[in-house]
């Protein structure tokens, strides 16, 4: 075998990352920076956003005219991410977001896709059966709601805007983003108030 | 100078490269042949086809493009639509 194959991961990790500070391809410090903004990213942030824009027209207007910027104004580290483009739920529009081929996600703003985004039935159906899928999901559309599925098949990430629920009135940005889930920012659901038990 | 306006009317070239051997592509098979119109141009990046063979890639213009989601699979419901990023050179005016 060889002596590659027989070191163990730590170590080949420490050579790699030294013989690229040696060469100048990306500094230690880079490397912390990605590592710490990889490990900020959850669906956490992407809600952040979604309560501040249900609360304030500025900012609202900001997210859906350029996302990094929206997601910057919160400190939210878009550094070598890709654009992020966020389309607003109405009440004609239902969006849903997917990647046909492969797994194109807002990592940036919600984190790790989770695993079912990425399965080859979800993401068929997403843009064959759109609405069925909806309905296994439990996402009821109102009437006379059109779906837009937005296939991420290139250098945009795409995030949804929902339409914020009613009987949240007078509800502080932390508890509006506290209720908004992964699913409710990439459309297959859409925020709602559950009821505590 | 960007090919084609918002509204524009475009046409996915029905073109299958991966028939002819190795390659990288971004234009997903469903659309390609079909009309959609075009949203907005969504700014120029590298050319996908050439830097995932690490290949010098081109700056390429890149479009959201809106189909009609009934006619591209002959089932579902009338008004629903199907965004796309998809790139200059795969579109020809409709």
């Amino acid at each position: 075998m060889s002596p590659l194959l027989e070191t163990d991961g730590e170590s080949l990790l420490t050579a790699l990352r030294s013989l690229l500070a040696d060469k100048n391809l990306v500094s230690e410090t880079e490397i912390a920076e990605a590592r710490a903004a990889t490990d900020a990213a959850s669906p956490g942030q992407g809600a952040r956003m979604v309560a501040k824009a249900w609360t304030d027209p500025a900012y609202r207007a900001l997210m859906l005219a350029d996302g990094r910027k929206a997601a910057e104004a919160l400190g939210i580290p878009m550094l070598g991410a890709p654009p992020l483009g966020v389309l607003e739920n109405t009440a004609d529009i239902h969006n849903l977001i997917v990647c046909t081929l492969c797994s194109c996600y807002p990592r940036a703003v919600l984190g790790y896709p989770p695993f079912w985004y990425k399965s080859p039935a979800h993401r068929a159906r997403a843009v064959r059966d759109p609405r069925g899928l909806l309905a296994e999901w439990g996402t009821v559309l109102g009437e006379g709601v059109r779906v837009r599925v937005v296939d991420s098949t290139a250098d945009y990430r795409w995030m949804v805007l929902p339409l914020r629920p009613a009987g949240t009135d007078g509800w502080d940005e932390g508890r509006l983003a506290s209720m908004v889930r992964e699913g409710d920012m990439i459309g297959v659901t859409s925020p709602t108030v559950r009821e505590p038990y | 100078m960007s090919a084609f306006a918002p509204g524009a009317a475009v046409r996915v070239r029905d073109d299958w490269p991966e028939t002819r051997g190795p390659c990288h592509i971004r234009t997903p098979h469903y659309v390609r042949g079909m009309e959609g119109r075009v949203i907005r141009r969504l700014g120029v990046f590298a050319n996908p086809e050439d830097l995932a063979f690490a290949r010098p890639a081109a700056q390429r213009a890149l479009y959201h493009v809106a189909f009609d989601q009934p006619s591209i699979w002959r089932e579902g419901k009338v008004g629903d639509e199907i965004f796309v990023e998809i790139f200059e050179h795969w579109l020809e005016p409709a």
